[in-house]
């Protein structure tokens, strides 16, 4: 692409920003540019945490709700930072918000927190909420960006459930173990057992196990994505 | 091919493929008269499961599936990971390790010629992890048994049919296992060898087997479908380091024939790390990659956690033969390093 043409680009982006499409922001952060499948960001809780459907889902909603405040929060702030030192200026507004979750999350889902550990403080560290921050954020008004936030990390939450339960079905044969540590004792009755007798798949359980069934997860995405491109190929050359 | 005139034609793949399998049939039939019959049935269903993975993979893929299949590599595969089972494994085990040597090992990394990892041991070390306890019970040697284990037993031990009777009944720790947790009880290796799953050299009953793995491989060494580097490397290497810890103390480290001859050191020796497309292809790549797979292995089986350690060490060693193939690369003639 041709430098002139690079130029003409970004004006139009300039003139285009403050008209900010809803639906669009929606459907990136659950489909397009899904986070977990598509911009393969925050990979290390999508790995480590999803060993059952009530960890990855319970990690994920926390890293929504620490995007979409940490978005909202350097939205109306972006014209003050100095661009050459924005990163640490982001990072201590997003890692000032994980305190604020991490310490709550002990106050009030005290077992929840055990079981996620030093994961919600390294929520801080997820690159996905930095790069939110940084690529939409620091460039958008509140509200856009605090529901770009919140979209984004819902996406991955999406995915961290998914690939949660499938791994535990497959490792354990149950679904929604461990949803006690949220909702109290009296929740224990939710925890399915899908299949009865069940020998256990250790892999499932173990970090093999996420790395292939992210990339199942990855290639299902990508083959879902391509039919429909296959189906419709006049969209496609507009995506693009 | 390492040396000119190139006479004779290279063999095809399936030649080769049914000349390892001919030699694997001393073996099979030294299993069953130890074990009893029960591995035929393994044989049949990793075979039957391999075929049909390999060909929906094959379709799936877009490929043409009669060459492939004919070619026998996935019969080979399923073979190589249906000895390595314990004789009564259940089949779903034996199905779930085959489909995934076939599927995630093999296909999914583009099929014959193109998998890093030897699927054989990729199916061995999934179901390993998954399910430790039932890979680590081997019934014992029908001469050591209680109870003669009849065929139809067997069956209902494969097929799941088994009406309360327990594995525990007739199984017995295999004597790289036995070794492992009595040493750890303080006794001399002396005092555990009297025990009688030990046999002259390896496992009572076992050794056979081992016998007629050896007895395979030097077949294949007859034929030229392997060359010596590997075998050669690895059960020296093997040997040496058994046979240095066992100099420096012999009540708490096994004699070196012992581990010559039990585990998987004569199967992996001949046929698992002979793999031709996973392993490296220059002859002093091959002594590294053996001898490489032969300290691991003895290291896992003397310190690590599990009492054998071939597949393991394979699969590691796997991991390096890009590496290896990069630093042993023969000086061209005229040219200068």
């Amino acid at each position: 692409m041709s430098e002139v043409n690079q130029e003409t680009m970004q004006e139009t982006e300039v003139k285009l920003q403050p008209k900010v499409f809803y639906g669009e922001i929606v459907q990136n952060g659950l489909w397009k540019q899904n986070p977990g499948l598509v911009q393969l960001l925050g990979l290390c809780p999508t790995l480590a945490m999803t060993v059952s459907l009530v960890n990855g889902f319970s990690l994920g909603v926390m890293t929504a709700v620490v995007m979409a405040a940490s978005n909202a929060s350097v939205a109306p702030i972006r014209q003050w930072v100095p661009t050459e030192i924005r990163i640490p200026v982001f990072i201590l507004i997003i890692a000032a918000l994980v305190t604020i979750i991490d310490l709550s999350m002990h106050a009030y889902l005290q077992s929840l927190h055990a079981v996620l550990g030093i994961f919600i403080p390294l929520i801080v560290t997820n690159c996905i909420v930095l790069a939110r921050v940084e690529a939409f954020a620091a460039k958008n008004p509140v509200t856009p960006s605090a529901l770009d936030g919140f979209m984004m990390g819902f996406g991955l939450a999406l995915v961290l459930a998914t690939l949660g339960g499938i791994r535990e079905i497959v490792g354990k044969g149950t679904l929604f173990s461990g949803v006690d540590l949220v909702f109290g004792p009296a929740a224990k009755s939710m925890i399915l057992t899908i299949i009865p007798n069940y020998h256990g798949f250790l892999l499932a359980i173990l970090p093999p196990g996420a790395f292939i069934g992210l990339a199942s997860l990855i290639a299902t995405r990508n083959w879902l994505a391509q039919r429909k491109a296959a189906l419709m190929p006049s969209a496609t050359l507009v995506a693009h | 091919m390492n040396r000119s005139p190139y006479l004779s034609s290279a063999p095809s793949v399936s030649v080769i493929m049914v000349k390892v399998m001919l030699a694997l049939v001393p073996a099979i039939a030294a299993y069953v008269w130890v074990f009893g019959a029960g591995i035929l049935v393994v044989l049949a269903l990793a075979s039957v499961t391999a075929l049909s993975a390999e060909a929906l993979m094959l379709k799936l893929r877009n490929r043409p599936i009669k060459p492939f299949l004919m070619d026998g590599s996935a019969l080979l595969t399923a073979w190589l990971l249906a000895l390595s089972l314990p004789p009564l494994a259940p089949w779903w085990l034996v199905v779930v390790g085959t489909l995934f040597a076939i599927v995630i090992a093999k296909q999914l990394y583009g099929g014959l010629g193109y998998n890093p990892f030897n699927p054989a041991m990729v199916g061995y070390a999934v179901l390993l992890i998954s399910f430790p306890v039932i890979m680590t019970h081997w019934p014992a040697p029908l001469e050591l048994a209680q109870a003669k284990l009849s065929f139809a037993t067997q069956l209902q031990y494969i097929f799941g049919v088994t009406n309360g009777l327990s594995l525990d009944a007739v199984s017995m720790a295999t004597p790289l296992d036995y070794l492992k947790t009595q040493l750890m009880l303080h006794h001399t290796v002396q005092e555990i060898a009297v025990s009688p799953q030990f046999g002259l050299l390896g496992a009572r009953g076992g050794e056979l087997v081992v016998g007629a793995y050896l007895l395979g491989g030097l077949y294949l060494l007859q034929q030229r479908l392997i060359t010596w580097h590997l075998p050669t490397a690895f059960l020296g290497v093997l040997a040496l380091m058994a046979g240095a810890f066992y100099l420096v103390d012999a009540t708490h480290f096994a004699h070196p024939l012992f581990h010559l001859f039990s585990g998987a050191s004569m199967l992996g020796a001949f046929f698992i790390i002979t793999d031709p497309v996973s392993g490296p292809t220059t002859p002093k790549g091959k002594i590294v990659f053996a001898a490489g797979i032969a300290v691991l292995t003895y290291l896992i089986r003397v310190y690590g956690g599990y009492p054998d350690g071939v597949a393991f060490s394979v699969l590691l060693m796997n991991m390096c033969v890009p590496l290896i193939d990069a630093w042993t690369q023969p000086r061209v003639f005229g040219h200068t390093k």
